[in-house]
């Protein structure tokens, strides 16, 4: 099992609806392939740097997990497959990247 | 050049010599990795408010001799840096950045 953490962009068009079903379905994607949740982390409406397919703003969603490394290809394929994924991110975390992570969440959690 | 007993008498104008060496400050502050200083392991790119000050005004990465950071977290650095372009976190062309 790895750790992994994902950053993906939705289309700012999609409902709140659409936003969650998308969210649930590549939480599914994972948890089928035997994935153990971490956390999950919506970061909301944000501004993009830059315009993607001529947006100027997304819904950014991050997951973090540990799975076995295929699993990790199906849903990558899962969201190029699907157009209202207008970028993903997959990182493997090390040692370092999963301390901070836990820091980040517990700061997070405090300020929330 | 006039030797200094002329200079002294005023025998050459507009060259100017000290008897003593002019105290010219030569030690500027030393540069300084600021992970290995404040003990940053992972450079994160989710944080592009972080990593602002290892840019500059257009967007592009500063090399090692401008902000003194070391090769292991320069490395990282860049890394981190690319991903948050990927992410549309930072630009990856701007103009009056900063």
């Amino acid at each position: 099992m790895n750790h992994y953490e994902t950053v993906f962009i939705l289309n700012p068009v999609l409902s709140e609806d659409q936003i969650k079903e998308t969210v649930k379905k590549y939480e599914d994607i994972l948890v089928s392939k035997g994935a153990k949740m971490i956390s999950k982390e919506n970061w909301g409406l944000k501004k993009l740097a830059y315009a993607i397919q001529h947006k100027k703003s997304g819904f950014y969603h991050m997951f973090e997990f540990t799975v076995e490394g295929d699993a990790i290809n199906e849903m990558e394929v899962a969201f190029r497959r699907d157009e209202r994924v207008m970028r993903y991110l997959t990182v493997a975390l090390d040692k370092h990247a999963i301390a901070w992570a836990e820091k980040r969440r517990n700061r997070n959690k405090k300020s929330a | 050049m006039g030797r200094i007993q002329d200079q002294a008498k005023g025998k050459k104008d507009g060259e100017i010599r000290y008897l003593t060496p002019l105290n010219i400050e030569t030690s500027k502050t030393k540069k300084y990795c600021m992970f290995k200083k404040s003990g940053i392991k992972y450079v994160d790119y989710k944080d592009p408010d972080f990593l602002l000050r290892f840019i500059n005004e257009q967007g592009k990465i500063l090399p090692r001799r401008l902000t003194g950071t070391s090769l292991k977290y320069q490395r990282k650095v860049a890394v981190a840096v690319k991903r948050a372009r990927h992410l549309a976190l930072m630009p990856y062309v701007a103009d009056l950045l900063k």
